[in-house]
């Protein structure tokens, strides 16, 4: 079964990909979104028999690499958390390839497009059944690629491939420290199998390694080097600069790659490996300072930002960040419970707004947007339940797990979980504001559109919309119906030994129902502020943005502008890595290595090359002759001196 | 001579090729000549996978050995293959059919003499990875320099003569210290039988000056940085087929040099200078990739990344580990499909429009899709993205190098990032974007001759990538053997610097 939820998206990938032409659109949309469909109902069943059945499976399908002491094979472990992230990614996956049948109906590259679709979908698989760190990176470089492929997509856009290859590249970087880490746990362990490895871990505790020219905790180091890779991939700060710029891509790929899959990947792995983080406090605050960050920067870009799909790729990084400090405060339920979660909220607004984009004939700036409530109310009520569920308005998807991530921050005793309670309540706040600000600019309000695009503003098919009823479902019922199970009263017995906790009987998921009423009713709290602010900012005094981005204009400019940070990178690593480049192969290879070495046996060698010139012109087989004849002195004296040597 | 001389007639089989071709005459010459080039090729890789079906995996011992006097008492003529040496045997003569394909419809002048060049050349590769023998191995070694030198220097570009000749000089230079070595070792030990004197245990100090010698040819041949510059050009100058070659094969000589000589043959000289080659290695891997970053020549690029590529190579043979050294192999058997299919990549569209620069592309996607694919792939290839052959060699490589140093570890892996960089810019260049130019809109996408090169390449990649224990199983045995007999040395040494 297994087999089929994995290899099923990829032959229907290379099935499409390679006989697109033959298939037609049709048969590639049958063959991709069936295989999908499939194993997305597999998926489920999964989940009933993992996660409610109490019980762990491992499959060896083959050897990988077998060198030395060093042996791993293509294997799959499935526990609840596997299971989990199964259906988080078959769900969304195969709504948002029944989706793309209707968005991409005027492309003409349909069939690549569901290939590169199932390609991602099977790289994300390999990624969630791992069974160990190999397999991981296998899957996490594999998405890692549709990923540029599906950011540029539309490759005759020059931002598009640029989009394409900084997010290559930016995940590249963290994959330099998720490989070193690897290495890292190799050397220590002996093994790169989960099991193996984490069964090791505690004996390791409070060994030191000389990592460059610092002694470090070995845990801690291999902690922090896995985490590095767990920012590039989910985009935290520092690593996040790829994601707004990803949003080049089509709006289906930004919903399930960008925001309900790909990125979430990291929570995943630091989730798996927590039997590896739990014994790092200072990488588990690590974790929690830098999501508490990220939640709260990436939310000060989203109030600023007019691109639609924008303001939801900063929600995105900001959510991630959220989940992140709730990995750093040890609530792991919290965090993969927000994950499951924000999928389904997440997807619907992306593809909500992919509706709104469609029905706009592709413009995404919101000035120019507005008054589309009584045009198309069909999406308007999902992009509501989605900013619902999103905002945590009460009993939506997004109030139990991330008020439960709120919570679990105050709770902990973790040296940064006051400040990631603060960023947080903070964060949502802002959260409530910007997506407010959405709902207002575009729906409500006259339109700002040109006249010739608002003749056009129709409903959406339903192949777009019924993926739409689907996912808002999920952001209503998403929440109660399996909150017991992720970080309630059946937290044991679901997750077994999935998420692991070094103090069980500590859990702060336990602590955060014994709080103060205050911190419990604060994020209701501000998001009901932050409505307010938007409503009043957007609806009933319109003028008021443009006077506060005028009085506060520097602070307006620094969100405006993402914090400068992408021009500080061009600055301090693009540039320079061109002049260098330029410099070491004009002075380096060419003004130094060549003139002193082979151009600088100068005279009598470039004599020799007009020599060989004057042979060049003549015929092949005078010098053929002359380097044999060479050779044969060498031979012949070699065999003369060799003859009087062993006597 | 106790069995069938196998090996003799896989290494000699391409010299049959060069009397056909010899006798090929009259209007339909040239086509006969492909032909017969083309048949030979294949012959002797079909004979060839008689070693790999019949080679015992379970020994470290030479097999199918052939000996035979040859001048006097002490120089013999002695083949035979060990695990390590089988794949670059099979590397050999798998490239070869495709190096012949590569020039099928291309080359026009002196057919003849190019397919003989390239017939004399794959006995030479064949017989370096057979020889037993220094002096067989050095006149294989180093006769292989006259055909390259002949295929830049009589097809090559426009400025064949200062590339053929730099290569010549370089090469020299190296051969040069390398045979001043060789005549050391035979006074030394009065053999020049190679398995004899892996055994002999040189004097420590002068292993430090054989292992420089050697050193100084396989440095050049890998090649390393400094002495990589005669590489970019070489490349740029040589037709399709020879940069196929120069990458697929002869740039592995190097990496076998190290295994065949250095690591055995003087075994405390490769400890104590090993920091010597992870430095050069470190250097090459970062700086050859800055380089390859302001390309604006194709083939260039994909020559500067070769550089740094080797440098994995060298990094992995002197860790003196299993992971290490069986990456190594691995990261030398995958570049040669893998930087071979990307100078055949270069050939397809410089075949069509004659320029390599980077700048006269662009939006190649709209009118070669198949195109487009395959240079994708092996773009990836490259990249060392897991599935592919290049991901299994780095990632043993770096987990190998990891216990020794993780500084040279941290500076490799930022290859990994480079890397992505400059190919993915390639990429995009080249294939992206609108298509534009007018001359581009009439270029055809690939032809079944380009899909049967790019095939057996394709497939090699991956199956390399996905179940690398094809390749591996060869060299288990082999690689443990060698490194249990260079700790042995090792601690011989220390023993009687003890007492």
């Amino acid at each position: 079964m297994y087999q089929i939820i994995v290899f099923g998206p990829l032959l229907a990938a290379i099935i499409a990909g390679l006989f697109g032409r033959q298939l037609g659109d049709k048969g590639s949309q049958v063959i991709t979104c069936g295989s999908l469909i499939i194993s997305a109902i597999l998926s489920w069943v999964v989940l009933f028999q993992i996660g409610f059945g109490h019980t762990v499976d491992h499959v060896t399908i083959m050897t990988w690499v077998n060198s030395g002491d060093l042996n791993f094979n293509w294997a799959f472990k499935i526990d609840t958390l596997t299971a989990v992230m199964l259906v988080v990614v078959n769900t969304i996956s195969s709504l948002v390839h029944i989706y793309s049948v209707g968005y991409m109906s005027h492309d003409p590259h349909k069939p690549r497009f569901m290939a590169y679709l199932s390609f991602f979908t099977f790289a994300m698989l390999m990624l969630v059944t791992a069974d160990n760190f190999v397999q991981l990176f296998f899957g996490w470089e594999g998405v890692g690629l549709a990923s540029y492929l599906l950011i540029g997509f539309w490759y005759k856009k020059p931002s598009a491939c640029a989009a394409a290859i900084k997010a290559f590249i930016v995940n590249r970087v963290g994959d330099f420290g998720f490989a070193l880490g690897i290495f890292a746990i190799f050397m220590a362990t002996g093994s790169v199998d989960f099991d193996t490895v984490f069964a090791m871990i505690p004996d390791l505790v409070g060994q030191k390694i000389h990592f460059l020219w610092m002694d470090l905790d070995l845990i801690t180091t291999i902690s922090i080097l896995l985490f590095i890779g767990a920012m590039g991939k989910s985009a935290q700060l520092g690593l996040h600069t790829w994601l707004p710029d990803a949003m080049e891509g089509p709006t289906p790929v930004s919903a399930l790659i960008h925001a309900a899959t790909m990125v979430t990947a990291g929570v995943f792995m630091v989730a798996r490996t927590s039997p590896i983080f739990e014994y790092s406090p200072d990488a588990l605050a690590f974790v929690a300072l830098i999501g508490a960050s990220t939640a709260i920067f990436a939310a000060t870009i989203g109030t600023t930002q007019t691109d639609i799909k924008r303001v939801i790729a900063y929600s995105t990084c900001s959510q991630l960040g959220y989940m992140f400090f709730a990995l750093g405060v040890s609530a792991y339920g919290a965090a993969i419970f927000h994950l499951f979660t924000h999928a389904f909220f997440k997807a619907l607004l992306f593809l909500g707004s992919g509706s709104v984009i469609h029905a706009m004939s592709d413009e995404q700036d919101m000035r120019k947007m507005g008054g589309l409530r009584k045009k198309i109310p069909g999406t308007f009520i999902m992009m509501l339940i989605g900013t619902l569920a999103l905002t945590g308005f009460p009993f939506f998807a997004g109030y139990y797990s991330k008020d439960m991530i709120i919570e679990a921050a105050f709770a902990s005793d973790s040296s940064f979980g006051g400040y990631a309670f603060a960023m947080g309540v903070l964060a949502a706040l802002l959260t409530s504001f910007y997506s407010w600000r959405l709902i207002f600019m575009t729906f409500f309000g006259k339109s700002r559109a040109s006249q010739s695009v608002q003749d056009h503003i129709h409903e959406s098919g339903n192949w777009m919309m019924v993926p739409l009823y689907v996912l808002a479902a999920g952001a209503v019922a998403a929440g109660f119906l399996f909150k017991d199970y992720f970080i309630g009263i059946h937290y044991e017995d679901f997750w077994g030994h999935a998420l692991f906790l070094k103090d069980a009987a500590n859990n702060v998921l336990e602590e955060a129902h014994h709080i103060p009423g205050w911190v419990g009713t604060a994020p209701f709290i501000v998001m009901v502020i932050g409505f307010l602010v938007a409503i009043y900012a957007y609806i009933w005094k319109p003028e008021t943005p443009a006077q506060f981005a005028g009085t506060f204009r520097y602070l307006y400019a620094l969100f405006y502008n993402k914090w400068y940070v992408d021009e500080i990178y061009d600055f301090l690593f693009v540039n320079p890595a061109k002049r260098l480049g330029t410099f070491l192969w004009k002075q380096g290879d060419e003004n130094i290595i060549d003139r002193y070495g082979p151009d600088g046996a100068a005279a009598s060698v470039m004599a020799l090359a007009r020599r060989f010139r004057a042979l060049q012109s003549g015929y092949v087989y005078h010098y053929a002759f002359a380097m044999l004849m060479g050779v044969a002195a060498f031979v012949t004296w070699f065999v003369f001196i060799s003859g009087g040597g062993a006597s | 001579m106790e069995h069938f001389p196998i090996l003799s007639i896989i290494t000699f089989l391409p010299l049959l090729g060069v009397v056909f071709i010899l006798l090929t005459k009259g209007e339909n010459a040239d086509r006969n000549a492909r032909n017969a080039a083309l048949w030979v090729t294949v012959f002797t890789f079909l004979a060839s996978l008689i070693l790999w079906f019949s080679f015992d995996k379970t020994t470290a011992d030479f097999q199918f050995v052939e000996k035979a006097s040859w001048f006097g008492d002490n120089i013999n003529y002695h083949m035979g293959i060990d695990g390590i040496s089988i794949l670059f045997v099979m590397l050999t003569t798998f490239i070869m059919p495709i190096v012949i394909l590569t020039g099928w419809d291309t080359v026009h002048s002196r057919v003849k003499e190019y397919l003989i060049a390239f017939l004399i050349l794959e006995t030479l590769m064949i017989g370096v990875f057979c020889a037993l023998d220094i002096v067989l191995f050095y006149l294989f070694f180093e006769g292989g320099l006259i055909p390259m030198f002949l295929i830049i220097g009589v097809w090559g570009g426009k400025n064949r003569v200062y590339a053929s000749y730099k290569l010549f000089l370089y090469t020299l230079l190296g051969s040069v210290l390398m045979l001043l070595a060789m005549l050391y070792m035979y006074f030394q030990a009065g053999t020049t039988d190679i398995p004899t004197l892996m055994q002999y245990g040189f004097d420590v100090n002068a292993q430090i000056w054989l292992f420089l010698a050697f050193f100084a040819s396989f440095a050049v041949k890998t090649p390393m940085w400094p002495v990589h510059t005669w590489l970019p050009d070489a490349h740029v100058q040589a037709p399709t087929a020879g940069s196929v070659i120069l990458a697929g094969i002869l740039l592995k000589m190097g990496g076998y040099g190290f295994l065949r000589f250095s690591l055995p043959m003087f075994p405390v000289a490769s400890v104590e200078l090993a920091w010597l080659i992870y430095t050069l290695s470190v250097i090459a891997i970062i700086y050859t990739s800055f380089v390859a970053l302001v390309q604006q020549d194709m083939k260039k690029l994909i020559a500067y990344s070769s550089v740094a590529h080797m440098g994995f190579v060298t990094l992995g043979i002197f860790t003196f580990n299993t992971q290490g050294i069986e990456g190594a192999i691995i990261v030398m058997l995958a570049h040669g499909f893998v930087a071979s299919a990307l100078f055949l990549c270069v050939g397809v569209i410089y075949d069509r429009l004659h320029t390599r620069e980077i700048e006269r592309y662009g939006g190649l996607v709209n009118v070669m899709p198949k195109y487009a694919l395959t240079f994708m792939f092996f773009t990836m290839a490259s990249v060392g993205l897991p599935g592919t052959g290049n991901f299994v060699g780095e990632i043993l490589v770096l987990i190998g190098l990891f216990k020794v140093s993780i500084w040279a570890t941290f500076f490799a892996a930022t290859g990994l990032i480079l890397g992505a960089a400059y190919m993915l810019w390639l990429y995009r260049k080249v294939v992206f974007g609108e298509l534009i130019k007018e001359d581009l809109k009439a270029m055809m996408d690939m032809n079944k001759r380009e899909i049967i090169i790019f095939t057996p390449l394709v497939f090699f990649t991956l199956l390399m990538g996905i179940y690398p224990s094809v390749f591996l199983d060869f060299i288990h045995v082999s690689v443990d053997n060698l490194i249990t007999h260079h700790q042995a040395a090792l601690a011989a040494v220390t023993d009687v610097v003890a007492h």
